[in-house]
């Protein structure tokens, strides 16, 4: 294991600006360290893949970014997890836990629309933010649902449960429930996970398109899918970030013998 | 595969086959014990108490003659026995569920809670009388009234309630918490639009069945004093006069569909026992019918919620 962290040189001219930083960051499952002194730039308007075998901590990396572990007892965290452009530590004990789910929407393995409407399922965030207005709550829904390439699909029948749409469907109506309160940062965890290969084409598609508006930060375990979506990607082991770089620098000219053995599939 | 394992396997499955045939047999007997000995006893009750039966019997009072006594008071009682536990034990109840599943800190105070609700539910229920007695007769004064009943029959289902709206609650899967979470929604929003919504089969279901369980509990009415001779209504909750609602009926004197059958089985006459038959029915229709009323509801609801 490597002590400094090996970041490929970037290609281009300037690299883009950070829209959050990781930086020391360690986190248990009661005795169990789930990662270990975690470093990690997130450039803004990137795609940025975290790529590892089981069980390397990428979901619990992920899950830090909204807090997601704080609805669960017995694990804590050291370390520091900043957003910019406001310099703010998402995991210090005095930020509201609601306030960053606020700006760093997620969306998961498995779709979990609620059992409503697809209308109400994508005008939630905006109503636990309190929008009461109708005009406002049509015009953002359907600037989500035209976001998440669902609208088409879905324009004449937004009063049906959300449970009727098929799984690609589902999870783009997920897409579109996180897009409606216009995060500054989507979080997926593996998306495709449960999707077959047409749907996991659009949902890449998308995230390509989504990135000229947000960050995205994205945990997946189909490497191909690293290598097509992503700008920068993570190679994790046993908690720790083994390599980072842009995401051609590091499936063509992995720097780590360890990095290479993951991509080829020799391990893991 | 050779002649001998072939045999040899025909032998050992037509073994295991008869040891399938003999659990089910075995299984269906008890079944039957059960549902046959039930049938019987609903039966004989019909037999002797449908002849009672009919609108005189409703809607007469008790009377020293057997052909003339009613259950008018009875079951008008038990009405308003049942309107004040369910307003007493239903919210408390759920919201006593939603805290412990939802709120409440894993530590050692909390796992005791948990272990004394679940216990209570088992503590037979003249104890809960004999409690009420000392607390809201003696203690807080409130008479033995159809409040003090109420009350004490909503203690006695507390328990019940709140074990089936957390067990309501832990169905609802975690991905449906961590939608609403993501979705930058507090603790209470989540619940409320989310997981009680979710969880509200199985918490209506649970609150049926134990008003069921209170509609027919004989031992606390009687230790906290029934009544077994009401020939009087308690005073209507409508009034024609300002303000128009009238809360004179909570301290009324009362009786009860079980109090009114316990009474009339210990009484020397055997005409009355016709009485209590006819009584024991209207009690066990209108338990069956919170049952299927508790089945009607959770079907509708689960058929909105598809996760």
């Amino acid at each position: 294991m490597v002590d400094r962290l090996p970041v490929a040189k970037p290609a281009r001219p300037a690299a883009p600006a950070l829209k959050a930083s990781v930086t020391g960051l360690s986190f248990h499952y009661g005795a169990h360290k789930a990662l270990d002194g975690v470093e990690l730039p997130v450039y803004d308007r990137c795609v940025t893949a975290l790529i590892g075998p089981s069980g390397c901590g990428k979901t619990t990396l992920l899950r830090c970014f909204n807090r997601m572990h704080d609805l669960y007892p017995g694990n804590h965290c050291q370390g520091e997890l900043t957003l910019y452009p406001d310099n703010v530590n998402l995991l210090g004990r005095q930020v509201d836990p609601i306030a960053v789910r606020m700006r760093i929407a997620m969306v998961f393995q498995k779709p979990n629309p609620f059992p409503r409407s697809i209308y109400e399922n994508v005008a939630y965030g905006l109503r636990v933010r309190g929008e009461r207005s109708r005009v406002v709550l049509d015009e953002k829904v359907e600037q989500a649902l035209r976001s998440a390439a669902l609208w088409d699909e879905v324009k004449d029948r937004l009063d049906d449960p959300g449970a009727s749409l098929s799984g690609g469907q589902q999870q783009r109506l997920c897409i579109a429930r996180a897009l409606a309160t216009e995060p500054e940062m989507i979080l997926f965890d593996e998306p495709t996970a449960a999707l077959d290969p047409m749907a996991t084409s659009n949902i890449e598609q998308l995230m390509t398109e989504l990135k000229q508006r947000v960050t995205v930060l994205i945990v997946t375990h189909n490497m191909q899918q690293a290598a097509r979506v992503s700008d920068y990607t993570a190679y994790m082991y046993m908690g720790r970030i083994i390599e980072f770089g842009e995401t051609d620098e590091l499936f063509i000219r992995p720097r780590l013998k360890q990095t290479e053995d993951y991509i080829t599939g020799r391990f893991g | 595969m050779s002649a001998d394992r072939a045999a040899y396997y025909r032998v050992a499955i037509r073994r295991r086959r008869h040891l399938d045939v003999a659990f089910a047999v075995v299984g269906l007997g008890c079944l039957m014990l059960g549902v046959l000995t039930l049938t019987v006893l609903f039966v004989e009750m019909a037999v002797q108490g449908l002849p009672r039966l009919g609108i005189d019997f409703l809607m007469a009072f008790p009377s020293r003659h057997p052909g003339e006594a009613g259950v008018l008071a009875a079951w008008v009682g038990s009405l308003a026995i049942m309107a004040v536990t369910a307003l007493a034990a239903v919210p408390m109840g759920v919201a006593a569920g939603i805290y412990l599943e939802e709120y409440a800190p894993r530590n050692l105070l909390t796992t005791i809670i948990e272990i004394n609700v679940t216990n209570l539910a088992g503590v037979p229920s003249i104890i809960y009388g004999l409690t009420a007695l000392g607390l809201f007769v003696y203690l807080f004064g409130l008479g033995h009234s159809v409040l003090t009943a109420g009350l004490t029959l909503a203690l006695l289902i507390l328990p019940i309630i709140i074990v089936a709206t957390r067990e309501a609650l832990r169905t609802v899967p975690d991905s449906q918490r961590e939608a609403a979470y993501a979705c930058g929604a507090s603790t209470w929003q989540a619940i409320r639009d989310h997981v009680v919504p979710g969880a509200a089969p199985g918490i209506l279901t649970g609150i049926i069945i134990g008003l069921a369980r209170a509609i027919g509990e004989t031992a606390p009415l009687i230790a906290i004093g029934a009544v077994t001779f009401v020939a009087f209504l308690p005073p209507s909750p409508v009034s024609p006069d300002f303000p128009f609602i009238s809360l004179d009926w909570l301290m009324a004197p009362f009786t009860a569909l079980p109090v009114q059958m316990f009474n009339w089985t210990v009484r020397p006459e055997e005409a009355f026992r016709a009485n209590a038959a006819a009584a024991a029915f209207v009690l066990v229709l209108m338990t069956l019918g919170m049952n299927g009323l508790a089945i009607w509801l959770r079907y509708r609801l689960r058929r909105q919620t598809r996760w």
